[in-house]
């Protein structure tokens, strides 16, 4: 069998959708545009199978590499592949798969779908070229592919809260954009290459990558929008079309994520502070408690579900002091490691988590949009009684919701199983108090909805709306494949711990 | 003062004052000036970097100010076009928007 370095598979999955991109483009006018689109969401799909088999193959998951052009790192730029971007790029060709079934009933015989499905394919092709890639400013310029298609999809509704929304968004992203930017000229001029492998080689504790390092922080930390940068995300994930909705949630928000723990963990990990670990740990444990009040305030389901997003990245930074601990207590025992590194139990918490809430924050947008669909408006006070009418959707939401509280047995509780272990054997017990409390919130908001959805006293003074029908059964089924998935993980933690366990680190590059 | 610390310093400058104009400027318009004052910032010292040695000229950085430039020149154009759409839909008679 051929290896996957060889083989031509990391070129192809940037350039499909970026083909399907240009078709949408051409055959805009086509009426199967639908299933033309499903079909390059289904061939994106069984490539990203094959590669994931293929990685698998080799024993050691050891990180693979595809020269273009054959020109070879500090001239050419190379794709690379490891544990953490297989699963990154496995996650993206799944919920592409589902979302763009949904997104096809959900834009059957709608004049918008010409923008929407190139649109679509260029942020699809920016989020796979990001999760192969081994080049510091390839990663630039996929920041801003993956930044001007998503916001130019928010602004698809052309409400005026959503071309607001995705102004704010636009701008944020382009800021920091260019806070990373600077960042890669300072690590050019002191390293001379932008191979991340080779930056990591040469990387120390100097001044100019401790200052790369803050700026390439505080840029993604906005895209990323960590609690004090999280003000444009609420408005640009609710007013965004459903499916949108749940790849901005999915994934975009993921995609800076990445290139984060990226710098942190493997290519800059001698500039990494205690101190600044411990920071990002309190911003995200302030995250959880203020994004899931924010929720529990919110009038608008969509706006619940996006300051949702808000809590729920706080987990993930707790991953930095866990992590960080861990590398201390295992110097201890002989092994020298400067710095944090990004293996062990914190890494394998934080990856599991990310795909948790990805499938689960994608079900609930979903199910969300079908229920708004349904009752003709986002108001939470109009969802009084749905699931009389909606009873599958109210399901898909509470199982996605059960995830995302952290109850069993979801891909939620194995995710906040993993944080608490390994809070606990780090000696960190502040950071147990934070898991359980965020726990106790996301269930305050969630249980706010489903008690409201379940009621149905009839009270006089509420407009009666006519219930309208969904208009496609794929709507529905779609949601619930996301929302079986969510429940599958639970029961197969250990497929994505084997994978994101021993290859990611700095062994790995 | 070298010319390639004169170019580093002046980038520098304009990065700053780009992030300072975001932080302040109230209106749309100006926060894209901003944003583009801080990108022309960075592109300063992307070139001063390509002269670093003195004897040869590195294309690489060159390169990534050239792409630096389409990107800036297409993010520019979105933001603009949203910020008119959103102006259009502002009330026409006053002329002014938010």
């Amino acid at each position: 069998m051929t290896s996957l370095s060889s083989s031509l598979l990391l070129p192809i999955i940037v350039f499909l959708p970026l083909i399907a991109a240009l078709v949408g483009f051409i055959l805009s006018r086509n009426t199967f545009q639908g299933q033309l689109n499903v079909g390059f969401a289904f061939v994106q799909f069984l490539i990203v199978v094959l590669m994931t088999i293929l990685f698998l193959d080799e024993q050691s998951y050891q990180s693979a590499v595809y020269q273009i052009g054959s020109w070879g790192a500090p001239l050419g730029i190379d794709l690379v592949v490891d544990g953490f971007s297989i699963l990154m790029i496995g996650l993206t060709g799944l919920l592409t798969l589902i979302l763009t079934i949904y997104g096809a009933a959900y834009y059957a015989d709608d004049p918008k779908s010409l923008r929407f499905w190139p649109l679509w394919w260029l942020l699809i092709a920016g989020l796979n070229a990001l999760f192969v890639s081994g080049d510091a400013f390839n990663i630039y310029v996929c920041l801003e592919i993956i930044g001007l298609s998503a916001a130019a999809l928010v602004a698809l509704q052309s409400t005026r809260a959503s071309l607001e929304a995705a102004l704010r968004y636009l701008l944020v992203g382009l800021l920091g954009s260019l806070f990373y930017l600077m960042a890669i000229a300072i690590l050019y001029r002191s390293h001379g290459t932008l191979d991340l492998a080779q930056i990591a080689a040469s990387s120390g504790n100097g001044l100019p990558d401790q200052v790369a390092m803050i700026l390439i922080t505080i840029g993604l930390l906005l895209k990323i929008a960590l609690f004090p940068l999280h003000f444009w995300l609420p408005q640009a994930h609710a007013n965004a079309p459903t499916p949108v909705s749940a790849i901005l949630s999915a994934l975009v928000v993921k995609a800076s994520l990445y290139v984060l723990i990226k710098f942190w963990f493997e290519v800059l990990s001698g500039s990494t502070t205690f101190g600044a670990s411990q920071v990002l740990g309190v911003l995200g444990g302030i995250a959880i408690v203020y994004g899931s009040w924010k929720a529990f305030r919110a009038t608008q389901l969509k706006v619940l579900i996006a300051y949702s997003t808000v809590a729920q990245l706080g987990y993930i930074f707790l991953l930095f002091p866990l992590s960080e601990h861990a590398a201390n207590t295992s110097s201890f025992s002989g092994s020298s490691f400067s710095g944090s590194s990004f293996s062990g139990s914190a890494s394998q918490a934080a990856i599991y988590f990310i795909v948790a809430h990805a499938c689960a924050k994608a079900a609930m947008f979903l199910s969300a949009g079908n229920l708004i669909l349904s009752q003709g408006s986002g108001d939470i006070a109009q969802l009084k009684g749905i699931a009389t009418r909606e009873p599958l959707n109210v399901l898909i939401f509470t199982i996605a919701g059960v995830s995302l509280i952290g109850l069993p047995p979801s891909a939620g509780f194995i995710a906040k199983w993993l944080l608490l272990t390994t809070s606990i054997e780090s000696g960190q017990w502040w950071w147990v108090l934070v898991v359980l409390s965020g726990g106790l919130l996301a269930a305050m908001y969630l249980f706010k909805i489903l008690s409201l959805a379940f009621d149905n006293t009839l009270d006089d003074g509420a407009v009666q709306r006519q219930p309208k029908a969904l208009s496609s059964k794929l709507l529905t089924s779609s949601a619930l494949v996301l929302a079986l998935i969510t429940l599958a993980l639970g029961f197969n933690a250990e497929f994505i711990l084997n994978i994101s366990n021993p290859p990611v680190g700095v062994s790995g590059i | 003062m070298s010319s390639e610390l004169l170019y580093s310093l002046t980038g520098l400058g304009l990065f700053a004052i780009g992030l300072l104009g975001i932080v302040v400027a109230g209106h749309v318009m100006r926060k894209i000036l901003a944003l583009n004052i801080m990108g022309i910032g960075i592109f300063m010292l992307l070139i001063a970097i390509a002269k670093q040695d003195g004897s040869f000229v590195d294309p690489v950085p060159h390169a990534m100010v050239l792409t630096g430039i389409v990107i800036a020149a297409a993010g520019t154009a979105l933001a603009l076009n949203l910020m008119v759409r959103l102006h259009r839909m502002s009330d026409p008679k006053q002329g002014k928007p938010k």
